[in-house]
Formats: C-alpha cells, structure tokens, sequence
C-alpha cells in the first residue's frame, strides 16, 4: 500500500477551528504514507501555517468559503495542493523573518511562510489573485531526495 | 472542542502561566488574553511553562513576539519553561532561543527574576 500512488480530498470550510481537523488528517496520511513521526509533525505543522494563511489573508475570515486540500503520495513523497479564491497576496515578495526587528516593532505574524520553506523539501505558489491562489507542498520520505 | 488551556498562578511579583494542549491560529488569541491581562494588572515578570503543550504553530510564536518588547520596557520579561523537545524545535527553527530565556524548568527561570 505504501507504494502506491494515492490521492485524497479535503473541502472544508475556512474556519480556525478546523486546524485541528486538517492537521489530523494530514499526519493520518502521511502515517500511512510511510513518513516517520517527526516528518508527520513537520507536515502538519506547514499545511497548518498555509491554511491559516488562506483563513486570515485570502479569505479573510470568511467561514462560508472552503479550503481545498488536495493530497497525493507516493514511494517517494508525499504532495499537498492548497487551493483557494480570495484575494490572497503574493508568497514569493515576503522575505525571510527578522525576529529582533518583529519584536522591535511587536509583530504578531509573519512567521509562517519562513516555517512552511524550512519544513518542507518543495514549495511552490501560483498567484492569481480572486481567481485561484494555489501553494503546493512537497516533502520526500527519508532516503529519497528531491531531484 | 477545548483543545487548549491556559492556567494562571501568581508567586509574590512573578505570574507563571501553564499552557496546555494545541496552540494555533484558532486558540492564540485566549492566549495572548491571558498575556494582556497580566500587562493590565502590571505583573510583567512572566514565565510561560509549557510541560503539557503538545503543538505550537507560528500564531502561538507571535504572541511571544508580539509582547515581549513592551514587558521588557517595563523592566519585566517573558521566561520560557518545560518545553518538549518538538515545541523546542518550533522555537529554535525561528531564531527565538537568541532573544528569550529559556529554561528547563519553571524553578529556575523563577530563581533568575529573585536573583535580580
């Protein structure tokens, strides 16, 4: 089962309390993928950053919208497609964090983006916003490596 | 679902709070409650103990950065605790044991702010 190719589907509505749901269901997937505890830790935690993201920025606390979750894996990774249609803004322009200059200023956020690019092998984001926003997650089992 | 709790105890001038559970995006905000209602009552000598925290994300490390730098200002500070090593590495990923004090246990981060 392992090495087959699997895919799954998760449309939930853009609430935070659903964290708690997607990131069980994340480490439920990747348990079953074959990825050790930790790595399941890692890949929850960064689906759980990029959904808050399309929450707070993208649909800006909007319960009535979905998340779309779209998770494929295989031998060798595990693939998670986060889709959403709000406004959303531009991943690629953020730059990495300076903490002494967020407290500095007592910065609140920020942070996620950083976390999802050390977290994961592979990070890529489509940019389209009130159209389709979509940020794609990789991340290889042990021994595999991104080619 | 309460997937998250937040306990308070006050020790002569020191407030320790006891985090437990998930924090998130969904339950920063009792947190930061909890954080703002010391800062209202002028007790800024805080350890934050977290022993039974199971999970942290970027929104629960943002009420740490959010407030830091006004407790300081008022001669407090923010002194961490009881960290498993997975909540640790959440923290060490962002830089933050450069900037907070961070102790084993609550007892010795309790000592420092009695020694000065």
């Amino acid at each position: 089962m392992k090495n087959k190719m699997q895919r799954f589907r998760l449309k939930i509505p853009s609430v935070t309390e659903n964290l708690h749901l997607i990131r069980d269901f994340i480490i439920k997937i990747a348990d079953n993928a074959g990825f050790n505890i930790e790595n399941q830790e890692k890949i929850a935690l960064a689906v759980d950053e990029a959904c808050t993201n399309v929450i707070k920025h993208a649909y800006r606390f909007d319960s009535r919208r979905l998340i779309d979750i779209a998770i494929q894996t295989d031998a060798k990774k595990i693939k998670i497609t986060i889709t959403d249609k709000g406004g959303g803004f531009d991943i690629n322009k953020i730059k990495d964090p300076d903490i002494k200059k967020y407290v500095k200023e007592a910065r609140h956020g920020g942070l996620g983006i950083y976390l999802i690019k050390t977290l994961m092998d592979e990070v890529q984001y489509e940019f389209n916003p009130g159209v389709k926003n979509q940020v794609q997650l990789t991340k290889f089992k042990e021994g595999y490596k991104a080619v | 679902m309460e997937n998250f709790e937040v306990a308070r105890e006050d020790r002569a001038g020191i407030s320790i709070l006891r985090l437990k559970g998930f924090l998130d995006a969904h339950t920063a905000p009792q947190f930061e409650q909890a954080i703002q209602q010391l800062i209202s009552e002028a007790r800024y000598r805080i350890i934050v103990s977290m022993a039974d925290l199971y999970y942290i994300s970027s929104a629960g490390l943002g009420v740490f950065m959010g407030f830091i730098e006004e407790i300081r200002e008022k001669e407090g500070d923010i002194k961490l605790s009881n960290m498993s090593d997975k909540v640790y590495k959440v923290f060490d990923l962002l830089g933050f044991p450069a900037l907070y004090h961070i102790f084993k246990e609550e007892a010795e981060a309790e000592r420092e702010y009695n020694e000065k």
